[in-house]
């Protein structure tokens, strides 16, 4: 079997670029990194097909040898398929949590870190609240669905600090937009939601209805850690709950 | 061979591709089409019966498609590991669907994304179907990306915030996955120039070791990271507990088990001998422990459960790692068994969270009280899983114990502590669960979601109304038509269409502890087909290319490499001591041939009833 080896260099550059890109924390670089593996994928079953040849159309008088091997082009074609799907996808996704939150990240999945927390879990301090991981329960039937909300961030701390914290989930935001919107007292779902204002797990989209599950696993559905300083003007801050809160109890407790 | 029953195989794909497209055309009728999907899968569900039926006497049957022969077509090869296979995930998707379908219902004027949930489930159940039924790699790699596309959809179902986050880690994750099962199958054609499994059989095993040692690494990572075992299962517990109980429980039943079946077929098939076994039994080994562990540190049950699936999945390959026939039957049987009864465990985690309105075992109490019926369908998976002896998990669990115990290695004596811990601890996290979720006092809850408090508060008030009714009055027919009222003021319990599949799910759980000995005769020759290989291959490519493969086992052995027994030195003398562990079912000498497990029908339990398997 002979190797035409531009194409073997090319599929190994594809495929180096395709494994750096996977390891970055940016959604759209981890895309790319996912396109360029399986192109590079579908190279190599090219390759793997041997010298070129005639096309393969029967034609008398033709040696079977002389023809190229018209299994690998299937192959490749129904690979080429799948991974245009999987890809159109992804990148549905990466809108999804763009919209979401405006976020392009990869994010941590709270859940793990609230176990790896454990053993520094304070159940006095710790069980004013906890988090809801129903599908089930209805919202008015949440005693809890405004004052989590309420007490999410703390308010004391004013204008969120640009701090990038190891699971990336500080974010800035303007401090004239943040005053103006926080006077406008109401419930979340009857907030508008500014692009770019809300993390992932903001519930006030219409375009689908509220889930638990968004408020279970987004990053401020943590319990607070000191719950009596959010209580008082936590009404006023509701629409900032985000991964910011959590990056900054963090530190106060430190 | 015979073809004739046989030759329905297709239609286990076709039949939930069509029922897919025909929900899609009903979208905005959901009850047209929840009976369309429900149909359909029932539909499939008798064609597999049947195929199980076909294949339980004769062994491997091959159908081509198209009338393409064998190296060259596209090949189905049902033999009696598929069959089994197939029947049973058919059984557990038929289930599901009820049950996902009453909670649509349920919950219809919340507006459930109920219209993309069947046909999307329905594709699911093709792609899976196809994986079983693959006879060449190529085959197999589009099965996998038919269900895996089809469980990003289910997985991301609603697109919210956290199913966005886990989907994207799942998504990625199954990319790499198949892109290495990819460049397996390119590099296997590269070197062999086919990918019919059968004709690769014999055509492995003329290459040079280094390089067959290449190729099946490479397989098996690609499946490893599928089926989750310990060093590749990191992205299973991330990722399954954000979707809705129903697709979390169709996916922790299938899709890992989809990944344990081509392991089993790569390690029997396409490689025999026992090459890495030494491999696999670490990798079990690993698994089961690190996964128990991780078990124990969550909260939250459904958490809970994704780690009791990865710490199961080492029992699977535990088996399978032996390589004799002992091993692979109850691996077989284990595969069987643990399907059902994960599936059911996630189903009744969906009815705990709607009755008590979350499934965090923190906030949860009292639920034997309010509800004893959740509570016994929750006890017998969980003790099933864990493996105390009337049920199926210690059958089991014996089956691969006897079998490591026979192996008379170092290795396999640690597997046989290890799976003994592994049960150890199962039996505790499922223990907390229990006390904690179910025994203890909503009082002692800290926070109790309003669901259980108002839950509790109804039932007591039924129970002091009733109470007070029946001292006051004393007379029979008042009473209960008093009692019904107060009870409409407390939450709305679990629907009939929602207890229903789960009972039947546990029913037939319970079911495999009755038909442990026909299952596990059944298991063991199915076992026996798969290491000897020569009918899986004599299926596909006639007798000659099986005579062939045999001499390759043979020149396997003159290399020192230790060849799975051949059919006489597996006879029925080697099966004898499983038979012993039918002792604890009733049934131990049925006849293998009449009874399907698996059929509705054939679960005859007695505490549970029927009413369940629709």
């Amino acid at each position: 079997m002979s190797v035409n080896i531009v194409l073997l260099l090319v599929m190994g550059v594809m495929y180096a670029g395709g494994v750096y890109l996977l390891l970055e924390r940016t959604l759209t670089r981890v895309l790319l990194g996912m396109i360029l593996m399986t192109n590079a994928t579908n190279l190599l079953i090219l390759i793997m097909a041997g010298a070129p040849g005639q096309s393969p159309i029967v034609e008398p008088g033709l040696d079977p040898g002389e023809y190229s091997d018209p299994l690998p082009q299937a192959l490749t074609l129904t690979s080429i398929v799948i991974s245009f799907a999987v890809t159109s996808f992804m990148l549905g996704m990466i809108y999804r949590s763009w919209k979401l939150g405006r976020r392009d990240e990869v994010l941590v999945d709270t859940e793990d870190v609230k176990v790896a927390e454990q053993p520094s879990f304070d159940a006095e301090e710790d069980a004013e609240l906890q988090e809801e991981t129903s599908e089930f329960l209805d919202e008015d039937e949440d005693p809890n669905a405004d004052y989590e909300h309420a007490t999410a961030v703390n308010p004391a701390t004013g204008s969120l600090p640009v701090r990038h914290q190891q699971d990336g989930t500080v974010r800035v935001r303007p401090l004239g937009s943040r005053q103006e919107k926080s006077s406008r007292a109401g419930r979340r779902a009857a907030q508008e939601p500014e692009e770019g204002e809300h993390p992932v797990g903001y519930r006030g989209h219409d375009d689908h209805l509220p889930d638990e599950d968004e408020r279970a696993g987004s990053p401020r559905a943590r319990p607070p850690r000191f719950p009596e300083q959010h209580r008082d003007d936590g009404q006023d801050t509701r629409d900032q709950a985000g991964p910011g809160a959590r990056g900054r109890r963090r530190k106060g407790e430190g | 061979m015979d073809q004739g029953l046989v030759s329905l195989a297709p239609l286990a794909v076709l039949l939930p591709i069509l029922g897919a497209a025909l929900a899609f055309v009903l979208v905005r009728r959901p009850r047209a089409q929840i009976a369309a999907t429900v149909t359909t899968i029932t539909v499939t569900l008798v064609v597999e019966c049947l195929l199980l039926a076909a294949t339980w006497d004769t062994g491997a049957v091959a159908v081509f498609i198209g009338g393409w022969e064998a190296p060259w077509g596209i090949t189905l090869v049902v033999d009696r590991f598929s069959a089994l296979m197939l029947v049973v995930s058919s059984a557990i998707v038929l289930a599901v669907l009820v049950y996902a379908s009453a909670q649509g219902v349920t919950d219809q004027d919340q507006g459930g994304p109920v219209s993309i949930f069947h046909p999307t489930f329905l594709i699911l159940v093709a792609g899976v179907s196809n994986a079983f039924l693959a006879g060449d790699l190529f085959n197999l790699y589009v099965g996998f990306e038919i269900l895996l596309t089809a469980s990003y959809v289910l997985l991301t179902l609603g697109g919210t915030g956290p199913r966005v986050r886990a989907g994207v880690t799942y998504v990625v994750v199954s990319v790499i996955s198949s892109v290495i099962f990819l460049i397996a199958i390119a590099m296997i054609y590269g070197a062999t120039g086919t990918v019919n499994m059968a004709d690769l059989a014999g055509k492995l095993a003329q290459l040079d070791p280094d390089v067959q040692m290449v190729l099946h690494v490479m397989l098996l990572v690609g499946f490893g990271i599928k089926a989750a075992v310990f060093p590749l299962s990191f992205w299973l517990p991330d990722s399954y507990p954000t979707a809705p109980a129903p697709v979390t429980a169709v996916f922790a039943g299938l899709l890992t088990k989809v990944g344990v079946y081509a392991i089993v077929r790569t390690e029997t098939l396409l490689f025999p001998g026992d090459r890495v076994n030494v491999l696999l039994l670490w990798v079990a080994l690993l698994t089961m422990i690190v996964g128990i562990l991780g078990a124990l540190a969550q909260n939250d049950i459904k958490r809970v459960l994704s780690f009791t699936l990865v710490s199961h999945i080492g029992y699977m390959i535990f088996g399978l790692g032996l390589s004799n026939v002992l091993g692979l039957g109850a691996t077989i049987f284990y595969v069987v068994h643990h399907i059902t009864v994960q599936t059911s465990l996630f189903l009744v985690t969906g009815l705990i969270e709607q009755r008590a309105g979350t499934a965090n075992v923190d906030r949860l109490g009292g639920l034997a009280r309010i509800s004893p019926l959740i509570a016994i369908l929750f006890f017998i998976p969980a003790m099933n899983l864990a493996g105390i002896p009337p049920f199926s998990g210690f059958l089991g669990k014996v089956g691969l114990i006897q079998a490591g115990v026979g192996a008379q290695t170092t290795m396999a004596w640690a597997l046989v502590i290890a799976s003994v811990v592994t049960s150890l601890l199962t039996l505790l996290v499922m223990v907390r669960v229990w006390t904690r979720a179910f025994w203890r006092r909503v009082e002692d809850v800290e926070h109790p979601p309003a669901k259980l408090v108002l839950a509790v508060e109804a039932q007591e008030a039924t129970v002091a109304h009733a109470s007070a009714r029946a001292a006051a009055a004393g007379t029979g027919g008042s009473v209960d038509a008093e009692r019904r009222a107060p009870a409409l003021t407390g939450p709305r319990g679990p629907t009939a269409g929602l207890v229903a599949p789960t009972i039947g799910l546990v029913a037939l759980g319970l079911s495999f502890t009755v038909l442990a000995g026909p299952l596990y005769t059944f298991a063991d020759r199915a076992a026996t087909d798969m290491l000897v290989r020569t009918p899986y291959i004599e299926a596909v490519l006639g007798e000659e290319a099986a005579e062939l493969a045999a001499l390759d086992v043979d020149e396997l052995q003159d290399r020192g490499i230790v060849a799975p027994p051949d059919r006489e030195n597996s006879g029925p003398g080697d099966l004898q001591p499983l038979d012993g562990a039918d002792s604890e079912g009733n049934d131990a000498g049925t006849r293998p041939g009449g009874d399907v497990p698996g059929e509705p029908g054939g679960t005859g339990e007695a505490d549970d009833g029927e009413g369940g398997r629709p």
